[in-house]
């Protein structure tokens, strides 16, 4: 057989378990991806049956931060499909950069990869001293690990032929140091960056964005979730300002698609009117 | 092949990696086109080909062939093909999903994550194929699928390019058949053979 697991409906009561004991909300989160997580780390942690795994969530609250760190998803790159930021730098940026003053909102950032990015991108077009980025995540563990700018010197390499594919012009190795296995992101792209938890199941919008990304992290809601979200995204973007999204996510079933008008070919969307 | 399957198919889900594709567009041609299940192909390739893939298939059927999306209903008669880079589940309501989480057995799509979850929605009314490749992804999802009651199928492994994974799935899972590509479409085509 293949290893122990809990049931559906162990994980629906275990889920409603979770929204009173912490007000964490999964309840609309997409179930056989998150049924996975469950599973993945009930084995991991070697746990002989449900009630354990369930007593052990209830009365240890630095057992339940585990299990928000390891249900949801942090794996991410920098410079993640080249073609998108390549979008940003021709079509986005330029417009932004006729603000003053420029905040970008980056939903669901883990562990920071993508906000570095995102600041390496705006230092090249000579912007990034007129801009915060504003990254959140719900879960302060990736928080914390993002704020370091400090990523395993390993990956370097994938990211640099990304940022490459991006158009970057660059030496990639000129904006980090390498110290031992890792790589140090100037200090520089940090001081731009606002690392803060913000939980968009059940948080508020916070300010007013020109440009707001949220990459692969729809796929993790069910879709009236989605809509409730992207109804957030909207209330906190300025007319003619950006949104962005995965490359397999839309805002194309919900109500404020009419007021959008997508960048052709690219997950992007522009805002037209509020 | 060894005996007639009787069951109901409600879903065939085919995976495969080196040495696949030629299958696929060997098969395909000779899919009778009112086929009576949504039919999923999982195969592992290189990231930013998406579209590629469904577009040859889509050249050699008549069938309907698209890129799997998240929140797709499976419908009847459909072909869909897992993207690059992403995982492919299926739903309770079956409905696919897109999950960018870890590798699995070193890939994305994984055939382990898209067999498994589909086992648990189609259970006894599931039929999985592992074709050619070079590693063991599929072949746990072909023992999931055996323990819901599905049907497990693999490419005979003298007739693969890559004979290692329908061989690793030989060996260690109580498959239904092991087929060579020439039989393999009159194997799909008499799936449900009342309808």
């Amino acid at each position: 057989m293949t290893s122990p697991s809990i049931t559906d409906e162990q994980l629906e009561f275990l889920l409603s378990d979770l929204l009173e004991w912490y007000g964490y909300d999964f309840t609309d989160y997409t179930r056989a991806s998150l049924k996975r997580r469950v599973n993945r780390l009930f084995g991991l942690d070697k746990f002989v049956s449900f009630a354990e795994f369930r007593y052990q969530l209830q009365t240890d609250p630095i057992y339940f931060k585990r299990f928000v760190e390891q249900i949801t998803v942090n794996v991410t790159e920098m410079f993640r499909d080249p073609g998108f930021y390549s979008a940003l730098r021709r079509e986005v940026l330029p417009n932004l950069n006729t603000y003053p003053v420029i905040r970008i909102w980056l939903a669901g950032c883990s562990t920071g990869e993508e906000a570095y990015s995102m600041a390496i991108l705006l230092h090249e077009h000579n912007m990034l001293h007129k801009t915060l980025i504003y990254a959140t995540d719900l879960n302060p563990a990736v928080l914390e690990r993002a704020s370091r700018g400090t990523f395993p010197l390993a990956y370097m390499k994938q990211y640099s032929e990304n940022y490459i594919g991006s158009g970057g012009k660059n030496d990639f190795s000129s904006y980090y140091t390498a110290n031992y296995n890792n790589a140090k992101f100037d200090d520089h792209f940090r001081s731009k960056i606002i690392f803060s938890t913000h939980n968009l199941v059940s948080d508020h919008s916070f300010n007013e964005f020109q440009l707001i990304l949220c990459r692969n992290v729809l796929i993790y809601f069910e879709r009236n979730l989605q809509g409730k979200v992207l109804e957030l995204f909207d209330s906190s973007l300025e007319n003619l300002g950006y949104l962005a999204l995965g490359s397999k996510e839309t805002i194309d079933f919900t109500s404020i698609a009419k007021t959008y008008k997508r960048i052709p070919g690219e997950k992007i969307w522009r805002k037209r009117s509020s | 092949m060894e005996e007639t399957i009787v069951m109901r198919c409600e879903a065939l889900f085919i995976g495969g990696s080196a040495g696949s594709l030629d299958v696929l567009l060997k098969v395909f041609p000779d899919l009778k086109t009112d086929i009576s299940f949504p039919i999923v192909i999982i195969v592992h390739r290189k990231r930013g080909t998406d579209s590629l893939l469904s577009d040859l298939l889509a050249s050699r059927t008549s069938l309907k062939v698209k890129e799997a999306e998240e929140k797709e209903p499976l419908q009847n008669g459909w072909v869909y093909v897992a993207p690059a880079d992403y995982h492919l589940l299926v739903e309770q309501t079956r409905t696919l999903s897109l999950d960018y989480s870890e590798k699995v057995n070193y890939s994305r799509p994984s055939i382990d994550v898209s067999f498994q979850t589909a086992a648990e929605v189609y259970r006894d009314k599931l039929v999985c194929v592992l074709l050619s490749g070079s590693n063991a992804d599929g072949v746990e999802g072909l023992q999931v699928t055996k323990e819901h009651g599905g049907i497990a199928v693999v490419q005979r492994p003298d007739t693969a390019q890559v004979p290692y994974m329908p061989a690793q799935g030989a060996e260690r899972v109580d498959i239904d058949a092991q087929l060579s590509p020439a039989e393999m479409a009159a194997f799909i085509n008499g799936l449900n053979p009342e309808d």
